[in-house]
Formats: C-alpha cells, sequence, structure tokens
C-alpha cells in the first residue's frame, strides 16, 4: 500500500484554486472576427446509407503490436494495437478494437448458419446449439474490457498505444454460460471447462468451473451489432476480467471436465512459481493516463483536464487518483460515469500546467481494495532490485508515468 | 430478530428451486448430439489420455513423417527451423527449466503432445494427419528429446504413462473464486 495518500484538505485546495479562476493558456477569441469559412457541402452518397463511415479528417487507426508486421508475408495476422491516445469515454469502436491471436492467425469465414457450438463432458445432457437457438434465449449485455497478457509498458514504447493498446472494452451481448450449463446439468465432480474455438488451431484454454458459472457468456453481440470476423464471429466467450486469451473466439465447444486440462493455449501458463501462476489468470487493477500521452504535445501552459482509463478484473473501479509532480502528492480524480465491473473506467483530473517539466502518473483502486503498484512495489515484492531492466513477472499492471518537458512534449517516463 | 425469518425461509425455498433447476431443462432449446458426433468434436485430450483414439506409432514411424511434413518449418532436427524449437540446444546437465519452452520436453503430460500435434499442426494443413501419424510424431519428438527409447510404442495405453521429465516441479494453479484478490500479500 502506498503511503501517500491524498489528503483530503489537499484535494479541497486544489478545487478552490479551481474555483478561483484559471488563467486560460488559450486566448478566448476576440470579438467580431468572423467564422470559420463554410464548409464544402458534400451531397448525399448511396454507398453512405447502409453503413456509414467516419469524417474523412479523423483518422485515428490501430497499428501492429510490437514491430512485428500484422498480416505477415503469410496473410496471418499478428497482435493489433487499439489508439487509447485518441479515446473517448469507456467504449471502443469494434473497428478500433484491439486484436489478439494464439500464434498469428487467419479470420475463419465462418456461415452463422453453419454454426454450432456443443457443450458436454461431465454433464448430464450434451446438448448443441445453434446461433438462432443461443439468439432464443435470455440475454445479458455488458459492458467489459479484455486485456492481452502481452500489454506491458517497455522502454521502447514511444506512445500509449504501445505501452497499452492491447485493451479494449465493448458492450456485449450473450448468453450466460451458466444458463447453458444448467440446460446440459453439471454433473457432480466438474470442476474445469475447457472452451475451444474453431479457428485453425482450435485454440482450447481451461478455466475453472466456478468462473464459468459465475460470469461468463457466450457473446454473439457487440457495440450493437454482430461481433466483428476479428473478434470471434459468430460467438465468442467472455470470461470477465481474465487475461485475454481466456475469451475464446469462434466458439464452438465446451467440455466440463474434473480436472485441469493443459490444452493448446494453457501450456503457455506453464510456470515454475506458484505466484505467477496464481498472477497468470486474474487481471489486476491497471490504469493510464490517454491524454496527455507519449508522442502528444501541449501548446503551452494553462488548464488542461488531464483524461485516463482504469480497469480491474477484480471488479469495478472505487477510486482513481492522479498525481502530477512525478507522485509526491495523489489527487482524488473524478470518476466520469458509474463504473462497470470489469470493464474501462474513464476519469478525468483538472489541472493547470505552469509549464514547467513534471510528470503525470495516475492510480486506481478496485472493489476488493487492491492498489495498482508502481514498479517500485511489484520489484519490492519479487526482491529484486529495480532498474531499467525488470521485468514485471505475470501480467504487467503498474503505474505509467509520463514526462512532460518543458516545452510541452510528452514521453514515456519509462524509458 | 423475528423479521428475519421470513427472508431466510425464502432463501432456503429459492436454493431449493436452483438445484431444482440444474436437474431439468428450463428451457429445451438445443439438440442432443449422437455419439458418433461427439466422437468427431471431441479433441480434447486430457491428462489421462482417456479420449485418445486407437492407432499405434513408433519413433521411426515418427522420424519419416516428420522429414515430409514438419522438418520444412521446424528443422530436421527438431531445431534450426523458423517455428518453434522442438529440441532442446541445451542438454540433460541443464536445469529443465533452463532448456526452453519446449513442449515435448517441459510439458506435464505427454498426451498433451499428442493434442497439440493433432490439433493445430502442421501449419494451414491442421486436422489432416491421422492418428497413427500423430502417434508416430510424439514418439519421434519424445525420444529425440530423451524421454522415451526409440523401441517404444506409443498407443492410447502407453502415452498416457509416460514419465516426463517435469515430474511435478511446476505450480500447480490456485483454486479462484470470485470477488477474491488473485494473490494474497501481492503489493496493491
Amino acid at each position: 500500500m502506498g503511503s501517500k495518500r491524498p489528503a483530503r484538505r489537499d484535494f479541497l485546495k486544489s478545487g478552490a484554486a479551481l474555483a478561483g479562476g484559471f488563467t486560460l493558456g488559450a486566448a478566448a477569441p476576440a470579438l467580431g472576427q468572423a467564422p470559420p469559412p463554410q464548409a464544402p457541402m458534400i451531397k448525399g452518397d448511396k454507398d453512405q446509407i447502409p453503413y456509414g463511415d467516419r469524417s474523412k479528417f479523423v483518422n485515428s487507426v490501430r497499428i501492429a503490436h510490437g514491430g512485428r508486421p500484422s498480416p505477415d508475408a503469410f496473410g496471418l495476422y499478428f497482435h493489433i494495437a487499439s489508439p487509447l491516445q485518441d479515446s473517448v469515454g469507456v467504449i471502443t469502436p469494434s473497428s478500433l478494437h484491439f486484436v489478439g491471436t494464439t500464434r498469428g492467425a487467419y479470420i475463419p469465414q465462418i456461415d452463422p448458419k453453419e454454426h454450432r457450438l456443443l457443450i458436454h463432458g461431465l454433464v448430464e445432457r450434451p446438448l448443441t446449439f445453434t446461433m438462432e437457438d443461443l439468439k432464443r434465449l435470455p440475454s445479458v449485455t455488458r459492458l467489459h474490457f479484455i486485456e492481452c497478457a502481452g500489454n506491458r509498458t517497455s522502454r521502447r514504447a514511444k506512445t500509449v498505444q504501445e505501452s497499452h493498446g492491447m485493451t479494449s472494452c465493448a458492450e456485449w451481448t450473450g448468453v450466460p454460460l451458466s444458463l447453458l450449463l444448467k440446460e446440459c446439468g453439471v454433473k457432480s465432480g466438474a470442476a474445469w471447462v475447457v472452451a475451444e474455438g474453431s479457428e485453425e488451431v482450435k485454440g482450447a484454454s481451461s478455466f475453472p468451473l466456478a468462473k464459468a458459472m459465475d460470469d461468463s457468456f457466450v457473446a454473439y453481440g457487440m457495440n450493437g451489432e454482430d461481433l466483428r470476423p476479428q473478434q470471434g464471429f459468430p460467438l465468442r466467450l467472455m470470461v470477465p476480467g481474465f487475461e485475454g486469451i481466456f475469451h475464446t473466439k469462434y466458439l464452438r465447444r465446451i467440455k466440463v471436465t474434473d480436472r485441469y486440462y493443459m490444452n493448446y493455449n494453457d501450456f503457455g501458463h506453464l510456470d515454475q512459481d506458484p505466484k505467477i501462476a496464481a498472477l497468470e489468470y486474474q487481471i489486476g487493477p491497471k490504469s493510464v493516463i490517454t491524454f496527455p500521452s507519449g508522442g502528444q504535445q501541449l501548446p503551452g501552459k494553462g488548464f488542461y483536464e488531464i483524461s485516463g482509463l482504469a480497469w480491474s478484473g477484480g471488479g469495478a473501479i472505487r477510486k482513481v487518483e492522479v498525481s502530477t509532480d512525478g507522485g509526491k502528492r495523489w489527487n482524488l480524480a473524478e470518476i466520469k460515469a458509474t463504473p462497470a465491473r470489469m470493464a474501462h473506467t474513464r476519469f478525468g483530473y483538472k489541472w493547470n500546467w505552469d509549464g514547467q517539466e513534471t510528470e503525470l502518473l495516475s492510480r486506481c483502486t478496485d472493489e476488493l481494495g487492491q492498489q495498482q503498484p508502481s514498479r517500485a512495489d511489484v520489484a519490492k515484492y519479487w526482491n529484486k532490485p529495480l532498474d531499467a531492466s525488470f521485468n514485471v513477472p505475470g501480467l504487467d499492471n503498474t503505474i505509467q508515468p509520463w514526462k512532460i518537458a518543458s516545452d510541452g512534449s510528452v514521453t514515456n517516463g519509462n524509458a | 430478530m423475528g423479521m428475519l425469518r421470513v427472508p431466510v425461509f425464502v432463501s432456503v425455498i429459492w436454493f431449493g428451486g436452483v438445484c431444482a433447476l440444474a436437474q431439468s431443462p428450463t428451457y429445451g432449446v438445443g439438440r442432443t448430439p449422437s455419439p458418433e458426433e461427439l466422437r468427431a468434436w471431441d479433441i480434447s485430450i486430457g491428462p489421462t489420455g482417456q479420449e485418445l483414439p486407437p492407432g499405434r506409432g513408433t519413433t521411426k514411424d515418427g522420424a519419416q513423417i516428420y522429414r515430409a511434413k514438419c522438418a520444412g518449418c521446424h528443422g530436421a532436427t527438431g531445431m534450426g527451423g523458423s517455428a518453434p524449437l522442438l529440441k532442446s540446444k541445451a542438454g540433460p546437465d541443464v536445469e529443465l527449466w533452463e532448456r526452453g519452452r519446449i513442449l515435448p520436453l517441459r510439458s506435464p503430460y505427454a498426451v498433451l503432445v499428442w493434442d497439440y500435434i493433432n490439433r493445430a499442426m502442421p501449419l494451414n494443413r491442421e486436422g489432416t494427419l491421422t492418428a497413427d501419424e500423430v502417434y508416430a510424431l510424439t514418439a519421434f519428438l519424445l525420444n529425440i528429446n530423451g524421454v522415451i527409447a526409440e523401441d517404444e510404442v506409443m498407443d492410447a495405453q502407453t502415452l498416457p504413462k509416460v514419465k516426463m521429465p517435469i515430474g511435478d516441479k511446476y505450480a500447480a494453479l490456485p483454486d479462484w473464486k470470485p470477488r477474491t484478490p488473485r494473490l494474497k500479500g501481492y503489493p496493491y
């Protein structure tokens, strides 16, 4: 636990400073100045009727993650990172949602009329469901983030897209796995489930039955429409708060078993140290400032609302704190909407930059009271020296510092 | 305190209701698959190997299939190809965990090698190997890693009994419980 709790007095003081009024860095437009020239008017385009495009002036895009080409020379997709630096609110548009693959992947072009989900193993009644069957059943709609275990910051990351772009958050719709499993009748002795996709490697992940019965669901909807092919069309598993690899795409089979089946994806989780193994399921509390973030440029001193995202595999975000002085003082940030469990939560903090060099940090606390650690906290836990080469074991949920130079340029504080 | 009794009583009934639901289907949606369908779909091989199909293979057969179908990506000796290593560059004098993430060496279960090949190999021709071929390739890969002798036949009975070098020297996974921190004492 960090010792630097935000003092309520400090918080009130900063509030008073805000109420006292800022000197705005940007000059207000002078009265009488002409409005911007009339924008050109574009005639209706019949191609824009069925599915609309965004403005040609908006060019926020995903990038291949980790310097590996995606697709590669064979047409295999590798990890694709989401442009968090441009994000607003908590929903990642489906077209900008990150993509993770187990070993590079083609996208199976599945006709939903042909798709089946089989549930079998330690159940009274194995059942096969068509997509039509699934859409008849009672559904849930929930906001959830998915984050890849490879989403770790590094010295080399220049932008928040490079350091944190392997997480995204969408509204997912589908059928609770508990409902489907009850429909099949889980037998006594059942303890695990194996979920399998229908891509070429038939990627399979195992997770505890307790998680399957708690809040997992099979999703066919994403952000108000069908899943995108890169997200597992027509059906994917949601295992809220667990590492991305458990969210099996192109879901075709769920097998209920009496023990841990180590299948395709699970071998990657094999570890020597039980503590590291424990850190590789449920994602810890994590946050990052998306504005201002690496590669951005502040035009000058004055007011900025610092904005960022916080999330945790442990549940809902309860508190986010921001430091504008490199971690000396922590201030309560404003949470922008009711935080959903295992979902990105947008926070903001009102900041008046004095034009001096500084460092911006954020940290969050979730409903379990887990607080996001710094790299120093984690190094201390593992009894390792904190140097640039220190590698956070398990998923990296450490605090991300952004350096603000006096010229307003923003760079990675871990560099 | 008398007030408390009513909700407690109701909750007992409610739990009873859930138990009843677990025994019989509520919605009646979905179709019962045939035993043949289940066999064809079920490619998850667990640690006991109970799902392994009939078939057999030896290191000698495996070496031939490997040359034809695997060596192009994994290298002639399980090393030096563009695909992941199938044989450690380090010898048995090096501690197992230091010898690389080699599936047919580090896997806790020999059947996982079978499952992996059967499910996901060869690249772009997944699912084309016969059960005999998968047994043979599994035997070959276990042999080049010094896990089994050259003359051992791998089938549904022998493969689950192969003793892997890792023994029980790997971390068991913790029990997962809802609304619980992932690791006690971790600096949150």
